[in-house]
């Protein structure tokens, strides 16, 4: 070190405790504070006003909430209404992830030849983009060329076209994102499963415990870890799904598959001009939606960071 | 063990569950068999409607040479190999610092910015979109692969951060301690003590980054849009829409996109893991 002023050196010296995790947090802090703490609140102003992205802000108050939830003398959204519900069946049904993915971990936890290579090509869907998902599923199925209709018309079920039904399409892309959650949710599960304490199996074993209870009383207790970080990923999986949509169904058939964060894209950035402040309102219940979940988890969080201590 | 390992069981039990297995496996993945089979098919599959008998003929090198010699796939994966690993070496920089400083150190408001950290990393896209847009415009780095670098750098932080100090607070502290007796300098307790004691957390970090960076998709149509910037999950629409309906060609073109992280999966799948379920043991 080149000799700085000695006072400047001793000052440090003195304080090195208290500075140094200052140091090392100021590039990281002022990344995330700029990148994504700062846009939140900035989302919420832009909410209030009328804005294309280039030009003047206009301030405008309340009245795109109103006009998405219909206060005063107009109707809710249409639009809003239908992503909200979809975004309920998405939350809802999303969950199925967890006990899919408890049973293949359950079904593979096993020590036969060529189980872990079974293991990573069950988990396999996962790693691929959900772009690709998305695409993969979409062929999959199309009324002619796909093979899912293929496999129904040889046990002559006849054949659906999922997609272009405005009743099944937003199923069939929960279906295509059920995919690689329940994979993710299958590998939180087999880690777990395999630091279940085996003397406790043992002990239930001898008290008569198998199947069902045994998987209930003793097990499950122990995977709660695996649970919570389970359920974690999939209710903000859920909440994010974007990609599926646009690349299955862009948000068709007649707009029966937008959810909210595809509706706040297809708003903000739309070629029917970019109207962000509209954008940003939608942004803002989806974010209040997800607030409820954040504040849980945290809650979860901090309370075993006690325990710790 | 649970279940009951299945050597315990009877042979015929044994052998239910040996043969079970790839039929189990075949059904779960036979989407992804599905275009595996279609990119390889000829072009005269698809206009005689031969879907899913035999392919007439093997024609996995003229699909696949058609994606990496006469579109513009080959650039997409390049501009994703160069907003990957930036993305990768910025996010593990930054976060392991914060990581040790909230790791190591205590003082007031420690809990308080780890958990902004941690609730960050949880918020939609959305509420982000339409500033981090206008920033990026406003720095002109709009359709720029450094402007979605450095996004990419600054959200996944988050994600890191998380696991980064979680890391640290399991490393023994007696080791910092017997550092300080030693003499060492508080900033130097960092690259000589912490660092060489976090390879594999850097490295289960490396790959799962690498992943997520690749498979975006919702960022890369917000901050970038030609084919000079955007990466592979953005550029498959564009291949898509020049090949549309020649389905061998668009499964080959999937495949390809979807390969690299695959293959770090598969070559670094013990740290994959670990990164993933971080936290589901206690």
């Amino acid at each position: 070190m080149s000799a700085p002023a000695p006072s400047n050196r001793s000052w440090y010296k003195r304080n090195e405790i208290a500075v140094t995790p200052w140091l090392f947090l100021i590039p990281g802090i002022a990344f995330f504070a700029l990148y994504v703490i700062m846009p939140i609140f900035q989302s919420f102003w832009i909410s209030f006003h009328e804005w294309d992205g280039l030009g003047e802000k206009t301030y405008v108050g309340t009245a795109h909430y109103e006009r998405l939830f219909g206060i005063g003398d107009q109707n809710m959204d249409r639009k809003f209404e239908t992503s909200f519900w979809n975004n309920l069946k998405w939350l809802v049904l999303y969950l199925l992830a967890i006990p899919m993915g408890l049973f293949i971990a359950l079904f593979l936890n096993q020590t036969v030849r060529g189980i872990r290579i079974y293991k990573s090509l069950f988990f396999f869907p996962f790693v691929i983009s959900q772009v690709v998902v998305g695409l993969v599923f979409s062929w999959f199925y199309l009324p002619r060329e796909g093979l899912l209709n293929a496999v129904l018309g040889f046990f002559n079920l006849g054949s659906i076209n999922i997609l272009g039904d405005p009743t099944l399409a937003t199923y069939g892309i929960i279906a295509a994102g059920l995919w690689p959650q329940t994979a993710y949710c299958m590998i939180l599960y087999l880690t777990g499963l395999n630091a279940v304490d085996p003397e406790q199996v043992e002990a239930a074993r001898l008290d008569g415990a198998k199947g069902w209870k045994m998987l209930w009383y003793v097990i499950l207790p122990q995977l709660k870890p695996a649970t919570f970080i389970a359920f974690v990923v999939t209710i903000i999986g859920a909440l994010r799904s974007f990609d599926l949509i646009s690349i299955m169904t862009n948000g068709g058939p007649f707009g029966s598959t937008r959810v909210l964060s595809f509706y706040m894209f297809e708003e903000s950035l739309s070629e029917f001009g970019f109207r962000m402040g509209y954008g940003s309102a939608i942004a803002t219940v989806l974010f209040f939606i997800m607030l409820g979940f954040i504040v849980y988890f945290l809650y979860s969080m901090w309370r075993d960071e006690k325990e710790a201590r | 063990m649970f279940p009951t390992p299945i050597a315990k069981r009877s042979r015929s039990w044994q052998l239910t569950y040996q043969s079970l297995l790839p039929v189990a496996l075949i059904v779960w993945l036979l989407p992804l068999i599905a275009v595996a089979v279609f990119s390889i098919r000829p072009d005269s599959d698809f206009t005689n409607g031969n879907y899913w008998g035999m392919p007439s003929s093997f024609n996995f090198f003229e699909n696949y040479g058609k994606v990496f010699f006469e579109s513009d796939m080959p650039r997409y994966l390049l501009n994703s190999v160069f907003i990957t690993i930036p993305t990768v070496l910025g996010t593990i920089a930054l976060s392991a610092m914060t990581g040790f400083a909230l790791g190591i150190y205590r003082f007031r408001g420690n809990l308080l910015i780890f958990f902004m950290f941690i609730a960050g990393n949880f918020v939609p896209f959305q509420i982000l979109m339409v500033p981090v847009r206008d920033l990026t415009v406003n720095m002109n780095l709009y359709d720029t692969k450094t402007g979605l670098i450095l996004f990419h750098i600054a959200f996944q932080t988050g994600f890191c951060t998380l696991f980064m100090r979680n890391f640290i607070r399991a490393l023994p502290f007696p080791l910092i301690e017997a550092a300080r007796v030693e003499g060492v300098r508080e900033w130097q307790i960092f690259p000589y003590v912490v660092l060489p004691l976090m390879k594999p957390a850097l490295a289960a970090l490396a790959v799962l980054i690498f992943t997520f960076i690749w498979n975006d998709y919702f960022w890369a149509v917000v901050l970038t849009q030609g084919p000079d910037a955007q990466p592979v999950t953005a550029g498959i629409t564009a291949f898509n829409s020049q090949y549309r309906a020649a389905y061998h060609l668009m499964s080959a073109g999937s495949i390809v996109a979807a390969l690299p992280p695959v293959l770090m999966f598969f070559l670094m799948q013990k740290h994959f893991i670990a990164g993933l379920t971080l936290g589901a043991v206690k």
